[in-house]
């Protein structure tokens, strides 16, 4: 059943929010992605966004930073009406935000040290003495400091995404959206980022969206969850709220049991049919 | 769909891809005046586009002087004009071959690199990571490739005019093969080929191809779907958009520099 997303569930709902999306639609060709949907992003949190894939949970993150504008509803962020914004104003909004990219997104021609600095030299004007120390502190926080003088093409996918982290932190923004931030990591390398997820949130205050399917991981630093699936937010609470939830939907997604409400296969003929149909050709 | 009902659609779709692509050229000339803070950029790209693509124009520019040499002398010397060889080779090379050959080179070593990379960098997120650090991929990746394109080919025409008519290519066949006299060979040059209308018009000529060839690469690569086919395509279409494009500039270009003379 889909509640009403802007229920006070908690005491973080309660803060004021950096992000409001409302009523926003939003399709990608004929597909729909979005019907409608509502959520609020509270400022000095970390909101996950949960579901499974192709739910469009990145289009969210991609809404919210203004690369993609919704068919119908509006996105606020800091009370600014993002599709309103021109291209001056959106970049300056923009640096205020940071984005983990799923992929790292790191520029291939640039070495490690030179991608975290990439955001540094082009907005502010530190001498290079200081951007050093900077991105070497950056690079220090993710484990990677040893990595600098590497390319992207030498990095696996997770270092890739832990550089990709750091770059994302460089300007000090005031909100980070990681998407699947922790998709290919080891499990020391998962530890290392939950921990630094959640202590960027912890001292520097910092407003966190967490977009994920790893539900053990995801549920253990987030203070607030929307759970989304079918364009549609199908519940949102803490975490306990969703670990309790009667949703037989959320039970099963956060339970990875292939049966439930949510079919595992893709819609089409019955298999059998299908493979009787192959053997008569 | 009926064939009429097809042709419709298609040139629709063309004169929308036309206008999208005359906006992104104006975004591009928006973007080159702040390039003069950053002139590395714009160094960098015209080693990339122009110093990799020496090797090929030099190759193409000799090849292309000795068959010239060769074919007009074999045509002069029916007539007694032998002497005119160098004449009719610098003439050939500098009013046409060398601006059309050098610009279909150039969208084929340069052209196609520029729309992979691009379009690589669109499917593997770059551009959008940029974008998402407020640092527009337009000013910072397509203007200083563009600037690149347009500064680099008419020095590689030169490059290739000078390979073809010189020691290596045109006067090597024609005079240390052929037995033309290298005075005439070289008084016919200078008699005949005129600065203000030929050397300048080379300038002209091949500024206006990089223009073309590196707006043609830049929007196909920008605009490539995220997807290896995609920049595939885009790749392919850069080098036969192009390609077509600089004849048909030529064409125009001869027409109006040329009237005169």
């Amino acid at each position: 059943m889909i509640q009403d997303p802007r229920k006070t569930a908690d005491s973080t709902a309660a803060a004021p929010n950096l992000v409001e999306v409302r009523q926003v639609h939003f399709s990608l060709g004929k597909r729909v992605i979005y019907k409608a949907i509502d959520l609020d992003i509270a400022r000095g949190r970390i909101t996950a966004i949960m579901g499974p894939s192709g739910t469009g949970k990145t289009t969210l993150l991609r809404l919210i930073s203004g690369q993609w504008r919704p068919a119908s509803g509006t996105v606020h962020f800091d009370g600014q009406h993002v599709a309103k914004l021109g291209q001056g104003e959106l970049f300056e909004q923009r640096k205020r935000m940071g984005m983990l990219f799923q992929s790292g997104a790191l520029l291939t021609d640039l070495s490690v040290f030179d991608n975290v600095a990439f955001p540094l030299r082009e907005h502010t004007r530190l001498p290079e003495r200081l951007i050093r120390d900077i991105v070497l502190m950056k690079l220090e926080a993710v484990g990677l400091r040893g990595a600098r003088a590497l390319y992207p093409a030498q990095l696996s996918g997770g270092m890739a995404r832990r550089v990709a982290l750091a770059r994302a932190i460089a300007l000090d923004p005031e909100m980070i959206m990681y998407d699947e931030p922790f998709a290919g990591q080891d499990p020391i390398s998962m530890g290392v980022l939950l921990r630094l997820i959640r202590r960027l949130n912890d001292v520097l205050g910092l407003t966190a969206i967490v977009v994920s399917h790893d539900v053990k991981e995801t549920l253990g630093i987030a203070d607030y969850v929307y759970v989304i699936s079918d364009g549609e937010v199908i519940d949102h609470g803490t975490p306990d709220d969703i670990r309790n939830s009667s949703s037989k939907w959320v039970q099963q997604f956060i339970h990875a049991e292939a049966d439930g409400p949510v079919p595992f296969h893709y819609s089409g003929r019955p298999y059998a049919e299908d493979l009787l149909e192959e053997g008569r050709s | 769909m009926n064939a009429a009902q097809r042709v419709f659609v298609n040139s629709t779709n063309w004169i929308v891809e036309l206008g999208r692509s005359f906006i992104f050229f104006l975004r591009i000339l928006k973007c080159l005046p702040g390039l003069a803070l950053k002139p590395r950029l714009v160094v960098e790209q015209i080693y990339s586009v122009g110093v990799l693509s020496l090797v090929i124009v030099v190759v193409a520019g000799l090849f292309v002087g000795m068959v010239l040499a060769l074919s007009g002398y074999r045509l002069l010397v029916g007539f007694g004009a032998e002497e005119a060889l160098g004449t009719s080779v610098a003439l050939v090379v500098v009013r046409e071959l060398g601006p059309v050959v050098t610009g279909l080179l150039f969208a084929g070593r340069a052209g196609s690199a520029l729309a992979a990379e691009i379009g690589l960098m669109k499917a593997t997120d770059q551009l959008s990571g940029m974008e998402m650090m407020a640092v527009d991929p337009v000013k910072r990746i397509v203007a200083p490739r563009f600037l690149a394109g347009v500064i680099a080919l008419p020095l590689l025409t030169s490059i290739f005019c000078v390979m073809a008519i010189g020691a290596g290519g045109g006067y090597f066949v024609g005079v240390d093969m052929l037995g033309v006299d290298a005075g005439s060979y070289w008084s016919g040059i200078q008699a005949n080929v005129d600065f203000g209308q030929d050397i300048i018009n080379i300038f002209l000529k091949s500024g206006v191809f990089g223009a073309i060839i590196t707006w043609v690469a830049v929007y196909q690569g920008y605009h490539a779907p995220p997807t290896s086919e995609g920049v595939s395509r885009a790749t392919t279409n850069t080098v036969v958009i192009a390609s077509l494009a600089i004849l048909g500039a030529n064409l125009m270009l001869t027409a109006v520099l040329f009237s005169g003379g």
